[in-house]
């Protein structure tokens, strides 16, 4: 019996004892999942798969060994990061000395291992494993969602078994609306346990249970009949059939009807790739389809169902021309001449500072550095800001004053980490990805997790320690050493001083000195600590980056710096003022005192994000608006302008850990431009000739005057992302309520999610922000 | 005590180790278990060092009693001395098999005996906690034992410092809920943690990694049972009670159609036509023999031909079957064996956990091929898809209900087919009475 060679395997399958362990009380920790753990530091293992001979690292399941050679070994319960559990048979091998046929998902690699995957015995056992699963199967793939990318299709398309011996009465069972979002069809689930899987590993939110026994089994939901959970569709993505359907995707297209376009999600700051089914102009669908990029298969409820309100039809999509008091129609020419007529019109009568604008964070990096040159350059001002959702510039001020600017973090290195400490935040709601990252860290490498933060928070539960502090900027002073530091701050300083390599995470809570302090202090953490700040939407670091700020300039160069200012006057061929401009705060005051006439908005509603009244933009002599939606800062406008959505137009975003991403026009929609097309020609309307034919151009030009931004093209345009390390010396930050969160939920996105019927279906959209489902 | 009538008859070719006390009143209480030689084992034991009680135990030949046939001391002896984590000494009391009652009388009438085993055990690898996982269905023995727990740490037999060796042990029941999986090792442990039924990917083992992770050995009461006799009486003598290979004695539960059905103590190696003839007094009614399951449901039939067979795990293995948790069921002539194939399917149909595709499918798909083939609708083609079935189960399922649903299948498709081609000739069961409708 195989239990006398009890040594080898069993050490890498057995998961280590955690220091924590022995000082956590209440319940047992789980038994041991029997998680895949690669040793890459043991010896290479040598073995032979179908007369192929593979090395690998010891520790693999034969699965991925085979897979390492191009011999695809099919499986349903198998999927790669989730536990092992040996439970569909499918990728039964025969392993030469061992008497039974053998699962490769949960056999481990061994030197001198001889593995046949092809022969006669295993192609009979996976055609009887299929005949078994079809017995219950309904077979209704002509009209099944998952037909033409289904995993069982495809092993009886390769192993047979399409003839059924099988007469007695199948099973059936209606289909069951879980959520608004999600559906489950019994008959068709072959209860591979992936979603049960994905749901409690990747998510920590175990929606998921099995009911009844045996071949009655079926996958239940949390509240009775009905799911409540954090919405991900991670379950959906996972389902190798058509069990579990998407409620925005369902029985609208076939797959192979659809063309699929890669992109990068443009809801919260994390940049998760994307990828956008088309057909017929409207987005059908977004997953991660190659589960390439730092996401994997990983997407949110906003990344994978918020992206309709791009097909809204509430989108705008003609100028609107403020006539008689009224908005009315109008064409574009009539919408950028009048503008451009009325600001030089303010600019002679008032003076370039008399006029301010304000960007957006969801905006592509070249429209915000040509929003940014724009104001500077021709307009005259740097009265240019936006809503500012995490200290970027305080980061890499601190980061360049410290030389340590390879000290920024990728969300790569939030997954790797073997310590996390986490500040001010909470990602699950804001950061749905660097959350799953952590929660990856902590369950497949064993990281410790500490947090300290003000409010409750779901990834408590992954936390070695957590410490509920009044004000996270006083306790990062404590731990610097500037203030008198409790016991329990006392405790975390020592256990991080045992730590190595540790990210350090922050949010919105922490600002300008605050995040000079914990970065001086992170940097004498032992090993190479990194940091992330962050910010809440898909470019607020971009935003940042490319110098939407009244003080800085592109790659942190402060306005009052005369020879960076020399350096984009020379690129530029024009003057940029060299008094810092107002600040968001500033302007809203300006605008309430009279001194600024006149508001350039893109993408941006102030109304909510500053909570800035209405009324106090009517005093404006003039407001300009682009923006998709006809937002409350839009309905007071004088000229509004239909904008295109990230998936209409090219361009760049930077995530919030820098890391630069391509966003690829996926569709169009009549009527609108993008806001480089929009700058362009208003820049054209101010007799500018800018030299930008496409955004690449912008880019080209950000690449070479954009300090940390010179990063290699071909690298970002085959869908990669690429690191930025910027480095500057921005000014301190003038106040601190220049800087705040919009504290979005799981489900909405700033003003857009308001125009996702996805997102409003859900009955957990109603619940209390920041519920831990 | 009336409920003992049924066992005390006994029979004189038994050899009693085991239930050597059973029918002593009040055989349950521990004052009683004192007076018949109780705990003076442990006493031995814990003068031992605890490597050579394991010694002990695999030397003597002691299978493990469950069915799987494992040597109880080898098991052990894969437990690491070294731990992080707690070890575990689990009894595996869920006692399910269809024609297995042993477990039962020994909770019943013994439970002191079973815990010196456990303590014995517990010493041996070093743990400090013990658990008795009891059937769902055995609800009434839990208070038995529950009661016999009670009194041995009232004496010390049980706790801290344990008759002053140092030693600790903690011992405690529990009871399942009603799943025929649960008797499946790793299942026990998944169910015994709160978590479902299910089976879990071996390796690692539990011996290694187990109960809430730590090393953990799982025996069955039986199994248990004999450890206090091994050590107080050696493991030279228990080994000759059976033979080579197969230590010790058994407790075989004879069924079905037999004269004086009951639990018998005898030895390994008993054969098989003698236990059916002399001890179980032949077949009810003087009718022919047409099969007999030697050791509980999962077992391939053996048909009358077949029974000269030395009752050891061996020779049974041998003969083409296997001997199981000792469930005797003996089928006599006027068994119809479509239904018993039937029967069995239904059972481990209703029993698969649904964890893994060929026994969840494939049981279900018995059971309904055969249940329509015995009430007179099946084709031709029936008897060959069945047995392709079952053949498709055997040996790929995750763990071993999937085998036991198809090996008592296979047997008989292969071994009865004429039968089937009656059903198929007839139309109907030709062993049931025939009713007729009156339109």
């Amino acid at each position: 019996m195989s239990e006398a060679n009890s040594k080898s395997p069993f050490a890498i399958l057995d998961q280590p004892t955690r220091p924590d362990d022995a000082g956590r009380p209440g319940p047992y920790p789980r038994s041991p999942a029997l998680s895949p753990r690669v040793n890459p530091q043991g010896e290479a293992v040598t073995l032979t798969i179908d007369g192929k001979s593979v090395t690998t690292a010891p520790g693999t399941v034969l699965i991925e060994a085979a897979r390492q050679v191009g011999i695809e070994i099919p499986s349903y319960c198998y999927y790669p990061g989730l536990s092992l559990q040996g439970a569909c048979r499918m990728c039964v091998v025969s392993i030469e000395k061992m008497g039974k046929l053998q699962t490769a998902c949960t056999t481990i690699v061994s030197n001198g291992m001889v593995v046949h995957t092809d022969s006669d015995e295993v192609k009979n056992a996976r055609k009887a494993m299929l005949e078994f699963l079809l017995t219950n199967h309904p077979l209704d793939c002509p009209v099944c969602d998952k037909g033409g990318e289904c995993e069982l299709q495809d092993a009886v398309f390769r192993y047979g078994a399409a003839e059924t011996r099988f007469l007695e009465t199948k099973q059936h069972e209606e289909e069951k609306k879980f959520s608004s979002l999600v559906y489950y069809d019994r008959p068709r689930c072959i209860l591979c346990y992936r979603c049960i899987r994905v749901c409690d590993e990747g998510m920590d939110v175990n929606a998921y249970g099995i009911g009844f026994r045996g071949g009655l089994s079926v996958i239940i939901p949390n509240r009775g009949e009905h799911l409540e959970c954090e919405e991900c569709g991670m379950c959906i993505d996972v389902c190798p059939v058509g069990a579990l359907t998407s409620g925005t995707y369902r029985y609208k297209t076939r797959p192979w009807e659809m063309t699929h376009v890669g992109t990068i999600c443009n809801h919260c700051g994390d940049g998760c790739k994307t990828t956008l089914a088309i057909r017929n102009n409207q987005i059908l669908r977004a997953n991660n389809r190659d589960h390439s990029g730092f996401n994997g298969e990983f997407l949110c409820a906003k990344g994978r169902f918020g992206w309709d309100f791009v097909n809204s039809d509430q989108r705008l999509t003609a100028p609107r021309i403020k006539r008689n008091r009224q908005l009315e129609s109008g064409s574009w020419e009539e919408a950028l001449s009048t503008a451009a007529a009325r600001l030089n019109e303010i600019i002679a009568k008032s003076g370039p500072d008399s006029v301010a604008v304000l960007g957006s964070n969801h905006t592509a990096n070249e429209e915000n550095y040509l929003l940014q040159r724009f104001a500077r350059t021709i307009l005259g001002t740097n009265n240019v800001d936006h809503h500012r959702t995490g200290d970027f510039s305080s980061l890499v001020g601190a980061l360049t004053a410290a030389n340590a600017t390879d000290r920024y973090a990728t969300m790569q290195d939030v997954f790797e980490a073997s310590s996390i400490l986490l500040l001010g935040s909470d990602p699950t709601h804001e950061h749905p990805l660097v959350a799953y990252q952590i929660r990856q860290a902590v369950r497949r490498h064993d990281a410790r997790l500490y947090i300290v933060n003000r409010a409750e928070l779901k990834l408590r539960r992954q936390a070695s320690l957590y410490l509920k502090v009044e004000d996270e900027g006083a306790a990062v002073g404590a731990l610097a050493g500037t203030g008198a530091a409790s016991p329990e701050l006392g405790t975390l300083r020592e256990r991080l001083s045992k730590e190595n390599d540790t990210v350090v995470v922050f949010g919105d809570a922490l600002r300008g000195e605050q995040v000079t302090g914990l970065v001086r202090w992170g940097l004498t953490l032992p090993g190479k600590s990194r940091f992330v700040a962050l910010g809440d939407y898909a470019n607020s670091r971009g935003a940042a980056d490319m110098g939407v700020l009244p003080d800085t300039l592109p790659g942190y160069a402060a306005v009052a710096d005369a020879a960076a200012r020399a350096r984009f006057e020379s690129a530029w061929g024009a003057e940029i003022p060299a008094q810092p401009g107002r600040n968001a705060r500033a302007i809203f005051a300006g605008i309430e005192s009279g001194e600024i006439k006149a508001l350039l908005v893109f993408g941006s509603n102030p109304v909510r994000s500053f909570g800035v009244k209405p009324e106090t933009l009517r005093k404006l002599e003039f407001l300009f608006v682009a923006d998709l939606f006809p937002t409350e800062t839009a309905e007071v406008a004088d000229v509004v302008v239909p904008a295109a959505s990230f998936a209409e137009k090219s361009g760049t975003v930077t995530n919030t850990c820098g890391q630069i991403q391509a966003l690829k026009r996926t569709m169009r929609k009549a009527g609108t431009r993008s806001d480089f097309e929009i700058l362009v020609a208003l820049a054209a309307q101010f007799g500018a000739n800018w030299p930008y034919r496409s955004s690449e151009d912008v880019l080209k030009e950000i690449i070479a005057q954009v300090r940390g931004y010179a990063i290699p093209l071909p690298a970002l345009l085959v869908g990669g992302a690429v690191v930025t390390r910027p480095q500057g010396n921005p000014p301190p930050l003038e106040r601190a309520d220049l800087i705040f969160s919009a504290r979005d939920s799981l489900f909405t996105s700033g003003s857009i999610s308001r125009y996702s019927w996805a997102l409003n279906s859900l009955d957990e959209a109603k619940k209390p922000h920041g519920t831990i489902f | 005590m009336s409920d003992y009538e049924n066992y005390a008859k006994g029979s004189p070719l038994e050899v009693k180790v085991i239930s050597k006390r059973f029918g002593i009143p009040n055989s349950a209480s521990i004052d009683v278990y004192l007076q018949h030689d109780g705990y003076k084992a442990l006493q031995k034991a814990l003068g031992m060092k605890p490597d050579d009680v394991i010694n002990e135990v695999k030397n003597s030949g002691l299978r493990g009693r469950g069915g799987a046939g494992f040597n109880a001391g080898m098991k052990w002896s894969f437990v690491p001395k070294q731990s992080s984590k707690p070890k575990y000494v689990v009894c595996n009391a869920d006692e399910s098999e269809p024609g297995t009652c042993k477990d039962r009388p020994l909770m019943e009438y013994d439970p002191h005996q079973l815990i010196e085993g456990i303590l014995i055990a517990g010493y041996a690898i070093q743990s400090q906690q013990g658990f008795i996982y009891i059937r769902g269905e055995y609800r009434y023995l839990m208070e038995i034992v529950d009661r016999a727990i009670e009194e041995a740490y009232a004496r010390g037999y049980l706790g801290k410092n344990i008759l002053g060796s140092g030693f600790n042990f903690d011992l405690c029941t529990h009871t399942g809920a009603g799943a025929y999986e649960c008797g499946e090792e790793t299942a026990l442990l998944n169910s015994l943690e709160g978590l479902r039924g299910y089976p879990r990917v071996k390796p690692p083992f539990p011996a290694v990694v187990g109960l809430y992770g730590g090393p953990t050995i799982i025996n069955n009461v039986e199994t248990l049972s004999n450890v206090p006799h091994i050590i107080l009486n050696g493991a030279e003598w228990y080994a000759k009670l059976g033979t080579p290979k197969n230590g010790g004695t058994r407790l075989f539960c004879l069924s079905g159609c037999i004269a004086r059905p009951g639990v018998y103590e005898l030895p390994m190696g008993f054969p098989l036509r003698r236990m059916i003839e002399e001890v179980g007094g032949g077949v009810l009614g003087g009718k022919k023999l047409k099969g007999v399951i030697p050791g509980g449901s999962s077992c391939p039939v053996l048909t009358a031909d077949e029974i000269d067979v030395a009752m050891d795990y061996d020779s049974v293995a041998k003969a083409g079957s296997m001997l199981g948790s000792g469930g005797v069921v003996v089928l006599d002539e006027d068994t119809c064996m479509v239904k018993v194939a039937q029967r069995i399917a239904k059972f481990y149909a209703h029993e698969s956990c649904g964890w893994c595709v060929p026994c969840r499918e494939g049981t279900a798909w018995l059971k309904n091929l055969l249940t329509r083939f015995h009430s007179g609708a099946g084709v031709e083609d029936d008897v060959d898809t069945g047995l392709d079935v079952a053949l498709n189960i055997l040996g790929k399922t995750l763990c071993p209900l999937g085998d036991a649903a198809a090996m008592p299948a296979i047997s008989i498709f292969k071994k009865f087919r004429h039968e089937f081609e009656e059903h198929l000739r007839l139309g109907r069961c030709p062993y049931e009475k025939r009713t007729v409708s009156v339109a």
